[in-house]
C-alpha cells in the first residue's frame, strides 16, 4: 500500500504508513473506549457485565486491517474492540453497552452480544466455543454460493478445550472452508492460567496438526505481525486453499470481567506485559519509521474525540425502549406463539 | 394421489423444496450416500448431488452450528440429528442460539433452518434412542416445533418448515416411518401452527401428536364400539406455534379433555395445554382434564416392557372410559 499523497512512505513495505497510522488510531480508540467503559461502569451508567480487552488491541487492529468489506467476523463477549475495528461507530457500540436507544441493537442485548451485520460482524457469542461452528457454516455458504468472502472467527485460549472447537476444525479442514480461526491467547481462561488447564503449551496451535493445518503462533501484541499473519491466511482461504488457525499471544491487562481484580496474576507479570504494551510498541515503531509526532498526535486526538463524542451522545440518548422485549422474536417482528 | 410411506414422504418433502429453491441444502450423518439410517433421505444425493446433500462427521455441534451459520448468511439448511435423543450433545444451539439470534440482534440476523430428528419410541431401541423430545425443544422462545403423524402432513409441514423464515424443529416419529397414507400429487405446502380435527366427536377431546395420533384414533373407534363414547381426536401437528383456538373450541363442544403424550410425565407438552384450558375454558369442563402419559421413567428396551411405558390403545381407552364413568 502506498503512503498518502505528499507523504512518502518511509517504510516502503507491504503495510505502509497510511495503514500503520490507521492501525495505531484503532488501537488507541479501543484502549480509550475500554477505559471509558470501565469509567462508565464505575459511574453506574453501565450495568451488568463487560469483558474488556485492554492489552489485546493489536489483535483487533491487525485483524480488521487484513479483512475486506464483505468478509465476516464472529466474536466473543470480549468483542468491543473487534466490532469497533470492523468499522461500527463508537457511539452505537457504546450505546449498546449502555442499554441506550442509539445502540447497535437499539440497546437490547448489551456488551456480550455486539452485532453489526452492516459491518460484517455476525455476532458476539457468550457460550464458549459455539461460534466456531457457526463460522464454519458462514464459510460453507460462501463456498456454496461461489461468493469470495472469508469468515474470521475470534475466540480465546480457553475455548480451545471445548468440543465445538475440535468439531469446527475438523469440519473446516475436511470441507476446506474459507474460514480463519484466530485464537487470542491472553494466558487466562477466566481466573485460571491456560497453562494449567491445557495438555499442550499452545492450546490452539499445538492442535492444528491434528487437522492437517499449519502450526502458527504469533506475537499478538504487534499489529504488523497480526496483520501479516491474518492477511496471509485470508488470502489462502479466499483462493480456495482452505482454513487456517492462528494463535496470537497477548495479555489481558484488565480483569476477566468488570469486577475481577485479577489477584491470581503472579507478581511482576502485569508489569512485564505492560512493557510489551501494544500501543507503546506501535508508537515506537511509527517513530522509528520516521512518522512525525504531530501526525501521531493527530490520530490520538481523533480517537480521543471519537470516544468523548460517543460518550456525550450516549449519555443524552434515551434508554432502550420497553417495546423491544416483545418484538423481533419471529420474522414478522412479533413474539406470538399461539392463536 | 399416491400411497407413500411416512419415510418416503420425508424424502418427497425434502426433494420438493430442494427442487424449488437452490438455497435449500441437506446435511447430517449418513443422510447422503446411505440415504439416512431410517432411509428417510433416500434418493436425495442421487437427485441433487454432493454439493447439496452432505454427509457429515459425527459432530452434532458442527451439524447444527454450521447449519445455523449458513442460515444466518443466506442458505436454508435442513439438518438431521439422527435420533432426537442426541440433540442433547448439541443442545446449546436449541437452547441458546437458534431462537435467540434474531431477537438479540433486534432483527439484524435471521436463522431460517430446519432440524429434522427421529423422535419417540415403539421400535425397541432402549432408553437412549426412544425418547420423545418435544418439550426439550418447545420450551425455548424463538423455536417452532412440528410433529406430523401422516405422510401427507410430513410433506406439507416439511415444506412449510423449510419456507418459514425462522428455525423449525421437525420431529419425525420413528415408529411411523413404515406407515402408509395417501399423499396428493403435485406441490404440497401446509401451514405451521394449525391443528387438525381428525375425528369429530361429541363426548370428549383427545389431543395427540406423532405416534399417539393413530393410537388415539384407534382408541376412539374402540370407545365408540365398546362403550358408545364418541371421542373427538385432534392432531396437534404443531406444538409451537400452538393452535389453541382449535383446542379451546373443541373443549367448548365436548366438555372433557385428554392429552395423549408419549413423553415422561413431568413437564410434558400436555401440561401446558391443560394449563391453558384450565385458565381459559375452566367453566366449559364437566370433569378434570386428564393427561395420559408415559410414567416418569426411562424407556426399557424389550417390546413387552416398552409397551408398558408408552401409552397404548388399551391404556387410552381405559383412561377415558374410567374418567367419563367417574
Ligand atoms: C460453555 C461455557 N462455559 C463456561 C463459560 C464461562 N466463561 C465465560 S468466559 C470464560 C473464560 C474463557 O476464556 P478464554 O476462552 O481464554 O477467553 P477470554 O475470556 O480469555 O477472552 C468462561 C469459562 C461460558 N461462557 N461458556
Ligand atoms: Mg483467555
Amino acid at each position: 500500500m502506498k503512503g498518502e499523497e505528499g507523504s512518502p512512505d518511509r517504510a516502503n513495505d507491504d503495510i505502509g504508513e497510511v495503514r500503520r497510522l490507521e492501525m495505531y488510531r484503532m488501537q488507541v480508540l479501543i484502549r480509550l473506549f475500554e477505559e471509558r467503559v470501565q469509567g462508565l461502569y464505575l459511574e453506574n451508567l453501565i450495568t451488568g457485565t463487560t469483558h474488556l480487552m485492554i492489552g489485546q488491541e493489536a489483535v483487533s487492529a491487525g485483524t480488521s486491517a487484513a479483512m475486506r468489506d464483505g468478509d465476516l467476523m464472529f466474536c466473543t463477549y470480549r468483542g468491543h474492540g473487534h466490532v469497533l475495528a470492523r468499522g461500527a461507530p463508537a457511539d452505537k457500540v457504546l450505546g449498546e453497552i449502555m442499554g441506550r436507544d442509539n445502540g447497535l441493537m437499539r440497546g437490547k442485548a448489551g456488551s456480550m452480544h455486539l452485532t453489526s451485520v452492516e459491518h460484517g460482524v455476525m455476532g458476539s457469542f457468550a457460550v464458549i466455543g459455539s461460534h466456531l461452528v457457526l463460522a464454519c457454516g458462514a464459510a460453507w455458504r460462501a463456498r456454496y454460493k461461489g461468493q469470495d468472502d472469508v469468515t474470521v472467527c475470534v475466540y480465546g485460549d480457553g475455548a480451545s478445550n471445548i468440543g465445538a472447537f475440535h468439531e469446527a476444525l475438523n469440519l473446516a479442514a475436511l470441507w476446506k472452508l474459507p474460514v480463519v480461526f484466530l485464537c487470542e491467547n491472553n494466558l487466562y481462561q477466566e481466573y485460571s492460567r491456560i497453562a494449567e488447564m491445557s495438555a499442550v503449551e499452545h492450546p490452539s496451535a499445538d492442535r492444528a496438526g491434528s487437522y492437517g493445518l499449519e502450526r502458527i503462533v504469533i506475537d499478538g501484541n504487534d499489529a504488523d505481525v497480526v496483520f501479516r499473519a491474518v492477511s496471509a491466511a485470508i488470502e489462502t482461504a479466499r483462493s480456495g486453499g482452505g482454513p487456517a488457525i492462528i494463535e496470537a499471544m497477548t495479555y489481558r491487562q484488565s480483569g476477566h470481567s468488570r469486577a475481577d481484580p485479577a489477584k491470581y496474576r503472579p507478581a511482576g507479570e502485569l508489569d512485564l506485559w505492560k512493557e510489551r504494551d501494544p500501543l507503546k510498541l506501535y508508537k515506537a515503531r511509527l517513530r522509528e519509521l520516521g512518522i512525525e509526532d504531530d501526525r501521531i498526535a493527530e490520530v490520538e486526538a481523533q480517537s480521543r474525540d471519537a470516544v468523548n463524542e460517543a460518550t456525550e451522545a450516549c449519555k443524552l440518548a434515551p434508554l432502550s425502549s420497553p417495546d423491544l422485549i416483545m418484538s423481533n422474536l419471529w420474522a414478522d417482528g412479533s413474539c406470538a406463539w399461539r392463536n | 394421489m399416491a400411497q407413500l410411506t411416512y419415510r418416503e414422504a420425508v424424502a418427497r418433502g425434502i426433494a420438493q423444496e430442494m427442487a424449488r429453491d437452490e438455497d435449500v441444502v441437506l446435511l447430517g450423518e449418513d443422510v447422503a450416500k446411505a440415504g439416512g439410517v431410517f432411509k428417510a433421505t433416500d434418493g436425495i444425493l442421487e437427485r441433487f448431488g454432493p454439493r447439496r446433500a452432505l454427509d457429515t462427521p459425527i459432530s452434532e455441534q458442527a451439524i447444527l452450528g454450521s447449519a445455523m451459520g449458513a442460515a444466518m448468511t443466506g442458505l436454508k439448511p435442513i439438518a438431521e440429528i439422527m435420533f432426537g435423543d442426541f440433540v442433547a450433545v448439541c443442545y446449546d444451539f436449541i437452547a441458546n442460539e437458534f431462537g435467540k439470534t434474531r431477537y438479540m440482534t433486534d432483527g439484524q440476523v435471521k436463522c431460517p433452518l430446519v432440524v429434522r430428528m427421529a423422535n419417540g419410541g415403539g421400535v425397541a431401541f432402549g432408553a437412549q434412542h426412544s425418547q420423545s423430545v418435544e418439550n426439550w425443544c418447545m420450551q425455548f422462545p424463538g423455536l417452532k416445533v412440528v410433529a406430523p403423524s401422516s405422510p401427507a402432513d410430513v410433506v406439507g409441514l416439511l415444506a412449510a418448515a423449510v419456507r418459514d423464515p425462522d428455525p423449525v424443529i421437525f420431529l419425525e416419529h420413528k415408529g411411523l416411518y413404515g406407515t402408509r397414507g395417501e399423499v396428493p400429487d403435485g406441490e404440497i405446502v401446509d401451514t405451521l401452527g394449525t391443528a387438525k380435527i381428525l375425528r369429530p366427536g361429541t363426548d370428549c377431546t383427545l389431543i395427540a401428536v406423532g405416534m399417539m395420533v393413530p393410537r388415539s384414533l384407534a382408541a376412539a373407534e374402540q370407545l365408540k364400539a365398546d362403550f358408545g363414547i364418541d371421542a373427538e381426536v385432534i392432531d396437534l401437528r404443531s406444538l409451537m406455534p400452538l393452535d389453541t383456538r382449535t383446542l379451546l373450541a373443541s373443549v367448548g363442544r365436548t366438555h372433557r379433555v385428554f392429552t395423549v403424550e408419549e413423553n415422561p410425565r413431568v413437564l410434558g407438552w400436555g401440561a401446558e395445554i391443560v394449563s391453558i384450558i384450565a385458565d381459559e375454558a375452566f367453566f366449559d369442563l364437566d370433569g378434570p382434564p386428564v393427561r395420559i402419559t408415559a410414567p416418569h421413567v426411562p424407556i426399557s428396551t424389550p417390546p413387552h416392557l416398552e409397551a408398558l411405558v408408552i401409552p397404548s390403545v388399551e391404556r387410552i381407552v381405559e383412561a377415558v372410559r374410567q374418567s367419563l364413568a367417574a
